[in-house]
């Protein structure tokens, strides 16, 4: 250690202005203020300043996210071998069981979503870099948690190449356009995935991109699914409940059964304590409730995150989930309302996607009204539009914009209350 | 009537290093100096030269832009240095003290029989004046205005921060000089703040022609920047005067006896100072420091802060005490770089003080602390949000005013209440910003722009 700082004492001089090598600073700053918080003393304001700084908090954040990163490596397995388990009965049949092959799982998990990690990491970092260094400063620590984001909400089969793009897009135009760290509108996570979203819609929605490996078992068998299987998940199959072709995991249901009858059987394929484990198909790091929870636990307890913008998320949710029960034009509709809080990306959303500071409310009221309509309007995306069957991302995505908007209103209440105050005076 | 206020919000940063209730008399300063950067706006115009005698009570400068306000000498003298900085601006007036004192001397008066302009010119005319700050913009205060009420807190609840009980114990009669004195300034009252918790000493509180309050909570508790929001917050086009205790007592000694007492009991304080030494030292405004500190401190590589260790001024080991201050703190410089497992941003963090529960320092708040000048970060946009708002008990939304002086919109500045702030009230705000934002910097340059533009 002492040598090392030393080594770093010696380097610092030939890197500030003057120095042999200050066009190389931003490198220098990068590699250097990652080993070691710099020797920077206060010179203007308090001399002393608290412990805390950004990457700390940031580090915060990606760690709270490696339960759902953990779980969602081995759901990715699961679902690739339990979909083998029909085309290759007699090697995989025990595999459709949750908890059987859990070596193989892992690893096929693994082999799936850490190529995504890096390729989010290593593009994301590479341009805030080349920003950062035509800017004159070293890399800013923002995409530290945006970078595990990313490859938490894409479905585990997409191809490494949009992860690229989508990763280039949304960090040059959500981001590095606006200023870099702190400056973005829209958060970035959700705009890698919007973008893949309308650009490629057919790998990133549908039924052959969920379960990993759908699209080989389909050429395998002759361009149909094996009997028995489906690619389908809960929100897939709700949207389908609001046409004239219900369907259930897989099995085709009369459209004139009762809202009850297709509620059963929709709750019989997706049973609420397996959404909640996470024990059902979607986006890498979306399905286990648990694990979400869990990281919303650590963030509560450190504070990092808002629990204003949760709280109100998971309100604003449930109370427009209410709304439509009480509509009740459709099996939609009906379905209970704490059922849309557990399946899809709705948890994740609200505890990692809404409270990003930058994008959020900034101010303590606004959060709360950011949160609840954020909630509701992903409901309602869900529910009135099945072209949309997932509404979290759009939902917030569309607050990120309107948060300003809040704002405003919460920092025009605190001075008309103060123009009132001395009206009295 | 009298009013009690309890605060929710704040920080108490629990510092090492706290000065023993014991007063002791300073080895006689051989020079002081007046610093016009004290001052904040200041520009001096010095009427005595180099070598030029002086006596204690003389003027010695002027405000270039209001020539009614003098500045006297702390001490009998002659003047040693002017240093002057770029821009030939001038640092420090250095004034080498005579062995024999010298004072002017003018009438004893009692102010409460004379009028107000009579007061003030009295004020003015030998170097009271400085003494009077106003809010908005917290710099002396314009002679030319009528405050609608003058606060003085007595108390400071900064870090480490003196015991005003303690240093103004046995001067009850000349504070109440002063205070009719200031009476006299305004057509409202003079309010003076209590703490809230545990007594305080008796002439603050059997302080007569006043209005007592009282305050309870962290710091800013102290501050008269929370306290005059609390009890009488300011709208664009009102002014209040604020003043420290000691030089309340000063004040009142000058109408009661007729010369320019410059005495000051000075807290030594902070982790870089032997226990020994942590105490109260009686000495003179402007003193220099070596009189104070040599051999008291602990290690070579420290910060000496005429101040407090949120507001102050760093000063030289040699430097000289700042106009205004009775504190002085000493703490380690944190010029090292930190290994980001051991004490960096990876680490578990059980050295790392932090008022974010990201460490875990922050079971133990009430531990004391030895911290030092280490930024322990770099400067970034603003990230977090809500982390202000937590230690700033106003109703100010901070965050969305200091966007609104970084970007120069003089009607949001307006409107979220600039003319109620000081850079001190944000000092707090400064501490725990992730970003590491020189936000009092900032709040200074906004009350610059607001003084330009609308008053």
């Amino acid at each position: 250690m002492k040598a090392l700082k030393k080594v770093i004492q010696n380097l610092d001089p030939k890197f500030e202005k003057g120095g042999k090598w200050e066009k190389m600073y931003p490198l220098y700053e990068t590699l250097s203020t990652f080993l070691f918080t710099p020797k920077h003393v206060t010179e203007q304001g308090s001399h002393i300043r608290d412990g805390v700084d950004l990457k700390r908090t940031m580090f915060m954040v990606v760690i709270a996210m490696v339960p759902a990163l953990l779980f969602g490596i081995y759901n990715t397995g699961h679902w690739h071998y339990e979909l083998q388990s029909y085309l290759n009965p007699e090697q995989y049949g025990a595999y459709s069981d949750y908890l059987t092959g859990f070596g193989d799982k892992v690893l096929y998990g693994v082999l799936q979503v850490l190529p995504i990690i890096i390729v989010s990491y290593g593009v994301g970092l590479a341009i805030e870099f080349v920003f950062g260094f035509v800017r004159g400063h070293g890399l800013h620590e923002g995409f530290l948690v945006s970078g595990m984001l990313i490859p938490l909400i894409m479905p585990a089969d997409v191809p490494l190449w949009m992860v690229g793009v989508a990763t280039a897009f949304a960090v040059v135009i959500g981001k590095e356009v606006f200023g870099g760290t702190g400056m973005n509108i829209v958060n970035i996570a959700l705009t890698a995935r919007a973008f893949l979203f309308f650009a490629y819609p057919t790998a990133m929605s549908g039924d052959k991109v969920w379960k990993s490996g759908t699209s080989d078992v389909i050429a395998q068998n002759g361009g149909v699914l094996p009997d028995g299987a489906s690619g389908a998940t809960a929100l897939g199959d709700m949207a389908s409940f609001v046409g004239d072709s219900p369907m259930v995991a897989g099995e085709a249901l009369s459209a004139s059964m009762s809202s009850a009858d297709l509620l059963q059987k929709f709750e019989g394929a997706y049973d609420p304590l397996h959404a909640i484990i996470g024990m059902i198909p979607g986006s890498v790091g979306e399905t286990s409730v648990i694990a979400i929870l869990l990281g919303a636990g650590l963030l509560l307890y450190t504070g990092v995150a808002s629990w204003r913008i949760i709280l109100s998320f998971f309100a604003g949710g449930f109370a427009f989930a209410l709304l439509m029960n009480l509509i009740g034009a459709n099996a939609y509709m009906d379905m209970p309302a704490y059922y849309h809080l557990i399946i899809g990306g709705f948890a994740f959303g609200a505890v990692f996607m809404a409270t990003d500071p930058v994008t959020a409310s900034q101010t303590q009221y606004g959060k709360l009204w950011y949160g609840f309509l954020g909630g509701g309007l992903a409901i309602l995306i869900r529910v009135l539009n099945p072209a949309y069957p997932e509404g979290v991302m759009l939902a917030i995505l569309f607050m990120n914009i309107m948060a300003p908007l809040i704002d405003h209103y919460v920092v025009q209440a605190n001075i008309t209350r103060r123009k009132k105050r001395f009206k009295t005076a | 009537m009298s009013k009690a206020v309890r605060l929710k919000k704040g920080l108490d940063i629990k510092l090492l290093g706290e000065a023993d209730q014991v007063k002791v008399e300073a080895k006689q300063p051989t020079m002081v100096a007046l610093k016009p950067s004290d001052f904040h706006g200041l520009i001096p115009k010095v009427i005595l030269k180099e070598g030029e005698k002086v006596k204690r009570g003389e003027v010695v400068f002027y405000d270039k832009y209001n020539k009614d306000v003098k500045f006297v000498s702390p001490v009998t003298g002659t003047i040693s240095e002017i240093l002057r900085g770029e821009k030939r601006r001038i640092l420090e007036i250095r004034i080498s003290v005579a062995a024999t004192d010298e004072a002017v001397q003018v009438n004893p008066v009692d102010p409460s029989s004379i009028s107000r302009e009579e007061v003030k010119s009295t004020m003015l005319a030998n170097g009271l004046w400085p003494f009077v700050k106003q809010r908005p913009l917290d710099k002396i205060a314009d002679p030319s205005v009528t405050p609608k009420s003058i606060f003085i807190s007595a108390f400071d609840s900064a870090p480490l921060a003196p015991d005003y009980d303690f240093i103004l114990h046995g001067q009850d009669q000349f504070f109440q000089h002063g205070l009719n004195a200031l009476a006299k300034l305004t057509d409202g009252k003079v309010n003076i703040t209590l703490n809230g918790k545990g007594a305080s000493d008796e002439c603050f509180q059997n302080a007569k022609n006043v209005e007592i309050n009282k305050i309870s909570g962290k710091h800013p508790a102290g501050n008269v920047g929370t306290q005059i929001h609390h009890f009488d917050p300011i709208d664009k086009g009102e002014f209040v005067f604020t003043l420290n205790p000691q030089d309340v007592v000063t004040i009142g000694k000058f109408f009661a006896e007729g010369q320019f007492d410059a005495s000051r009991i000075v807290a030594l304080t902070g982790s870089e100072v032997e226990a020994s030494a942590r105490k109260y030292y009686k000495t003179i405004i402007g003193a220099r420091l070596d009189t104070i500190i040599d051999g008291s401190l602990t290690n070579d590589n420290v910060r000496v802060v005429s101040g407090n260790a949120l507001t102050g001024k760093a000063v030289e080991k040699d430097g000289f005490l700042g106009f205004y201050d009775a504190h002085i703190t000493v703490i380690p410089e944190g010029n090292e770089h930190k290994f980001f497992l051991t004490e960096g941003w990876l680490a578990p963090g059980f050295d790392k003080y932090s008022s974010h529960r990201l460490f875990p320092t922050w079971l133990t708040p009430n531990k004391k602390r030895r911290l030092d000048t280490n930024l322990n970060g770099e400067q970034r946009g603003f990230v977090v949000t809500g982390e202000m708002e937590k230690v700033l008990p106003f109703d100010i939304l901070p965050m969305q005013l200091i966007k609104a002086i970084m970007v120069n919109d003089i009607d949001a500045m307006e409107q979220l209440g600039i003319y109620e702030i000081a850079p001190e009230d944000f000092a707090l705000c400064e501490y725990v910003c992730t970003s590491k934002i020189a936000i009092q910097e900032k709040i200074r340059e906004g009350l610059d722009v607001i003084e330009e533009e609308c008053m």
